[in-house]
């Protein structure tokens, strides 16, 4: 194992943290392709749907829907 | 500040990237809506805190991120994507070849301790600054840049060292891992 860790931290490529800059450039496109795939989804009907449900809060508290007042709470 | 027109068009927009944050934390497509129809709900109950010019992104991720921590206090992960929920999430199934890389990075990513995905993400994917994921972590600047700095190696030695095969090492590597099988 030590040969092959060896083997790919050629000089000429490593990078930052002595990483092969290559392997890093792989992990990261992994990682955005990754995200990318589910930003490039938009918007989930069932998300717009509840963003416009509560566009306009009631002014009476005692008709806030269930669902806001239950996550009232904070961390 | 009240929930204006131009707010709630921002949060609309913030929930593409909230979801992928959310599957990428959790691994798993049902539980991510979940926690982002959670968020949502947090943040417009809380819409009154939120300052008028800050990032608001940001703070939508700290809510979201808050709120998988919590949730990941009381049950377990689930590290495994049995049934596939994470795979049927996705409207264009990538070819087998790179179908399988993924799989392969999904499974690695899920190896790495959550403080250190969750600053990878935020960093390498989501696009934030150390200083923003700082901020949504609640931790110094430099613990996040350690942080995305040992992720980075733990994927490396994961996905390029022990199961390099899949990932199309360069030859050098291909011919070291030939010579000790």
């Amino acid at each position: 194992m030590g040969k092959l860790v060896q083997a790919m931290k050629d000089p000429k490529s490593q990078g930052k943290g002595g990483l092969n800059a290559e392997i890093q450039s792989r992990i990261g496109h992994q990682l955005r392709a990754m995200y990318d795939d589910v930003v490039r989804q938009g918007v989930p009907d069932r998300f717009a749907e509840l963003i416009r449900k509560l566009d306009s809060p009631p002014e009476d508290a005692a008709s806030t829907p269930e669902q806001t007042a239950k996550n009232d709470g904070r961390d | 500040m009240p929930l204006t027109d131009s707010l709630r068009d921002d949060i609309l927009a913030s929930v593409p990237s909230l979801r992928a944050f959310a599957i990428s934390l959790s691994g798993n497509g049902d539980r991510a809506d979940d926690l982002v129809q959670e968020t949502l709900l947090r943040a417009l109950a809380n819409i009154d805190s939120f300052q008028p010019g800050s990032n608001l992104p940001a703070w939508l991720f700290t809510i979201l991120r808050n709120l998988f921590r919590s949730d990941y206090r009381k049950r377990r992960r689930e590290v495994e994507d049995a049934d596939g929920s994470y795979a049927k999430t996705l409207k264009t199934q990538p070819a087998q070849t790179a179908h399988l890389e993924f799989e392969e990075f999904r499974a690695a990513l899920d190896k790495l301790p959550q403080d250190q995905r969750e600053a990878l993400i935020l960093v390498g994917a989501s696009g934030f600054s150390y200083e923003d994921a700082a901020a949504i972590c609640g931790c110094a600047v430099g613990t996040i840049k350690s942080r995305v700095n040992r992720a980075r190696s733990k994927l490396s030695a994961l996905l390029y060292v022990d199961g390099a095969d899949d990932f199309g090492p360069d030859q050098t590597v291909r011919a070291v891992i030939g010579g000790n099988g």
